[in-house]
């Protein structure tokens, strides 16, 4: 008995010794601001200097909230109960987030800096206008490969080359039911925003064919696969794409020609918000030309701030595989949203592929 | 006795109600709802379909694997244990490894396992090939016994520890091999222990989900990485509500099996 | 007491190493100037500078110890009690109805209990945060303490308590002196399930955090888009050190002052 009072005691102690420790930490970290702004982002997605820069040169106090995937993070802003005052969903949920009002209209007269965006990313049809919506980061769908431990034939210009035999155990794919059945469909030439059965049915098929070749289906940790030259051929977005070749020079990443997925992570403000005001300044403060250009080089995804552009790499900028022009854009599509039936669908027939696996 | 026992239950009764019932009220209710939030039975129907009656037997059947293995590595493990001079200290050693994320451990694992890694540099000593052990059910099944390995000691551990040592000498002393006096006494006398280990295994690996992509790939799939999928991808709460009720379902089945089979206690 | 054979000795050296190699490996990778687990450049200890330099990042990871100690240690309370009631129950059909409803929330994937958890907690109205985190690890971790607590009551022998009654112990004397010494090996594991179920839990956090509150396994998943950096392996490095220091320091304290108790007697 005597050892439970004790053991309770002690850890009694020491929890109130840690609340304080903490305590003193936050206040310190505050610096006595009571304007307070929340900002909810995927992992690593920024700079944390900006955020410094942007306390100091504002005085609010910006509190850093992060998610990891989309769905998730629209469960929470739409349960409320915590107050973000900016949130960087991808384009198809924010057509959802529009659709059920959970997003307050921008203010453009707040985002002078709105002027350096390249004209291309504004306006697209999940958006119209930009009225509740600031471009951050883009990139594409994309193969990346590892060039000497593939045939030398391969090139993956077409979605065809990997059905090829020889990779059989060597294709990784990502876990996402719309990456994986929009492969498919792009394969066959369809859209990959299609809603017809049919032609579903036939990209399964199509998928199901490819599983010889397919080793796994995971999410993030391709990476340091990729890197380690553990990983052949995987299939992936751009911006891990460049993450990998950034840490191993020997991978190369291409886009099929069939055509494939143009995504975009946006700035948005949520209805949550209680410091609007402060929401449009951080958007302002990010697309300027020169924290958009420090933050793209620390991030390593593309920025679609053309401004900052200017100030960028030039080797950066001019490679086609992460900046592609516009005719190479010409062939790539925007994620729709599909709604909640079809997205079922989509995410049935993908459940189908990955239990054909084994 | 009854009086002072009710009061002891009462913060439990509040528990049980508030994050059990209510959720289970919760997930009876949306497993009942269609996507437009309709009334519907039509989740239940589609369980019944190939595809998730392939995947319950997928569950079922790792499941079963993982729980037997942990319990082969984990009852020497505790029996080895509770001979040793500082037992309580190396029972609490076998835990700390668990309270390092989990992630950061998978990721560990891919390097440890990758064709690099110092496993396949092992192996190369020996003049074999290095081997993709990555995505493969061995190390779905290795990864899995690894996070249960702790849950399984405990109790078997605690039933072994107070067990008296005059009972194995007495049935030692009457001639019995040790094999027998193992099966006849030791065994029997920790077989609480180890039921508590098998549900505290068991269950939570029908549900398993996040190494199920980490590990395995997506070549296992079971019942817990489809209810993820439908709450998060999807966005079929009613779908996901449906499989997490036969989940329920099946855990209340695997306790009637291992269950007390004694009567109410006496405290 | 010694008398392990070298077979079994090296059973238990086997298991301990496959239990630490990924540790160990985290550990070893924290020291890399390169910046990733894959290619060791060079030894650096930069990223254990980067943690301390980084206040968000250390009241995360006070904020992660103190939910983990709170909430199993009141887990530890509810569920010990909760046990307690169970094994007296006489009707068994309501025993065996409380043993299921107490292993519902170990079923539940954690998205479940993540989201009705959220969905309970915006119709009660509660404020998202530290009390909204500390309450569902709370409620995760009983049940696990209720299985841990279970099997010591069981094998409790009767007459023990029987004895303890005829002697004129009152009910609270019962509880306190007898039951809960008896049952400590128990209570003591399922407090040590609970830390690890809370140390480990990233969805149900997930769901049910906000207004800036994190815990180390929100922040470590929701790196994994943009790559975990070796920060995080320093954390977890040196999280992983104090533990031990602090379990076996505390495990030969209070054997030495169990010894002298010992001995003045």
């Amino acid at each position: 008995m005597k050892q439970l009072v004790q053991a309770t005691s002690a850890i009694i102690i020491v929890c109130l010794l840690l609340f304080f420790a903490s305590r003193s930490l936050e206040s310190a970290g505050a610096k006595g601001s009571k304007d307070t702004l929340t900002v909810y982002n995927w992992g690593e997605y920024i700079d944390p200097e900006l955020i410094d820069a942007f306390e100091q040169e504002t005085g609010i106090h910006v509190v850093y909230e992060t998610f990891d995937s989309n769905e998730a993070m629209y469960t929470k802003v739409q349960q409320g109960g915590s107050s973000y005052d900016i949130a960087v969903p991808s384009e198809y949920m924010i057509e959802t987030m529009i659709e059920d009002d959970m997003l307050i209209e921008l203010d453009h007269s707040l985002i002078p800096n709105m002027k350096n965006i390249d004209p291309y990313f504004l306006d697209l049809p999940f958006d119209p206008g930009n009225k509740y919506s600031t471009p951050y980061f883009w990139g594409t769908v994309g193969i990346v490969y590892n060039p000497s431990m593939v045939p030398e034939d391969l090139t993956f210009e077409s979605w065809e080359d990997l059905w090829d035999e020889r990779l059989k155990d060597k294709v990784f794919l990502v876990d996402g039911s719309r990456e994986v059945i929009g492969m498919g469909l792009n394969s066959l030439g369809y859209s990959l925003n299609l809603k017809d059965d049919l032609a579903l049915r036939e990209a399964t098929d199509k998928l199901i064919e490819l599983t010889p070749n397919v080793k796994a289906i995971i999410g993030d940790e391709i990476t340091p696969l990729m890197i380690n030259n553990e990983a052949t051929v995987a299939l992936t977005w751009s911006g891990q794409a460049a993450d990998m070749m950034w840490e191993n020079e020997e991978l190369d990443f291409a886009v099929p020609e069939e055509g494939s997925n143009l995504w975009f992570d946006n700035f948005v403000i949520p209805k949550t918000s209680k410091n609007i005001e402060g929401a449009h300044a951080f958007i302002n403060f990010m697309l300027d030309a020169e924290n958009g250009a420090q933050n793209a080089d620390y991030v390593g995804y593309s920025t679609p701030n053309a401004a900052s552009w200017e100030l960028m790499d030039e080797e950066v900028i001019s490679d086609e595989r992460f900046y592609p022009d516009v005719e190479l854009r010409e062939r790539l599509e925007v994620y729709e949203n599909l709604g909640l039936k079809w997205l079922g669908k989509y995410n049935e027939y993908f459940l189908e592929f990955k239990m054909n696996l084994n | 006795m009854q009086s002072k026992n009710r009061t002891a239950l009462f913060p439990y009764v509040i528990w049980i109600a508030l994050f059990v019932i209510a959720p289970i009220a919760l997930v009876l209710y949306y497993s009942m709802l269609d996507l437009s939030g309709n009334f519907t039975l039509e989740n239940y129907k589609n369980f019944f379909s190939a595809i998730y009656l392939k995947m319950t037997f997928t569950s079922f059947w790792y499941a079963f694997l993982i729980t037997f293995f942990t319990l082969l590595i984990a009852y020497p493990t505790a029996y080895l244990l509770t001979k040793t001079k500082h037992k309580q200290l190396w029972l609490m050693l076998i835990i700390i490894p668990s309270w390092i994320n989990l992630l950061l451990k998978t990721y560990a694992f891919i390097g440890i396992f990758g064709l690099y890694g110092p496993i396949n540099a092992f192996i190369e000593v020996f003049g074999f090939d290095p081997q993709q052990i990555l995505f493969t059910d061995f190390s779905f099944i290795f990864v899995s016994v690894y996070i249960f390995i702790p849950f399984m000691i405990i109790p078997i551990f605690n039933s072994l520890d107070k067990l008296n040592p005059s009972l194995v000498f007495a049935a030692r002393d009457l001639g019995a091999s040790s094999w027998t006096t193992f099966r006849r006494v030791v065994f029997p006398l920790t077989i609480d222990g180890v039921k508590s280990g098998i549900q505290v295994t068991f269950i939570p690996a029908l549900s398993l989900f996040m190494i199920t992509r980490l590990i395995a790939g997506n070549q296992v799939i079971t019942l817990g990485t489809a209810i993820e999928q439908q709450f998060l991808v999807s966005q079929n709460w009613g779908m996901g509500s449906t499989i997490a009720v036969f989940l329920i379902v099946f855990m209340v089945l695997t306790m009637m099996v291992t269950g007390q089979k004694k009567k109410g206690g006496r405290v | 007491m010694n008398k392990l054979s070298a077979a079994s000795k090296g059973y238990l050296v086997l298991v301990f190493i496959v239990l630490y190699a990924p540790i160990f490996y985290l550990i070893f990778y924290s020291f890399n100037s390169g910046g990733n687990m894959n290619d060791f450049e060079s030894f650096t200890l930069e990223h254990y500078k980067a943690v301390f330099e980084d206040t968000r990042l250390l009241v995360i990871l006070i904020n992660t110890v103190l939910i983990a100690l709170l909430s199993g240690l009141i887990a530890t309370i509810i569920g010990t009690l909760g046990a307690i009631g169970i094994v007296s129950m006489k009707d068994k059909k309501l025993r065996n109805t409380f043993l299921s409803l107490n292993n519902v929330l170990i079923v539940s994937p954690d998205v479940v209990i993540g989201a009705s958890f959220l969905i309970l907690f915006t119709m009660i109205g509660v404020k998202l945060g530290f009390t909204s985190v500390l309450v569902s690890h709370i409620a995760f971790s009983v049940p696990i303490v209720v299985l841990m607590v279970l099997p010591k009551l069981l094998e409790m022998n009767t007459s023990l308590i029987d004895a303890a009654r005829d002697l004129g112990a009152t009910k609270r004397d019962v509880l306190m002196r007898v039951i809960l010494p008896y049952i400590a090996p128990g209570i003591f594991a399922g407090f040590f399930m609970a830390i690890t179920y809370s140390l480990d839990d990233f969805a149900v956090t997930f769901f049910v955090t906000g207004n800036g509150f994190s815990t180390l396994s929100v922040e470590i998943y929701s790196m994994a888009r943009a790559g975990i950096t070796l920060t995080i392996n320093a954390i977890s490095g040196l999280v992983f050190l104090v533990t031990v220091l602090v379990v076996i320091g505390y495990y030969f304290v209070n054997n030495r002052t169990k010894a002298r108790m010992g001995e003045s007697k």
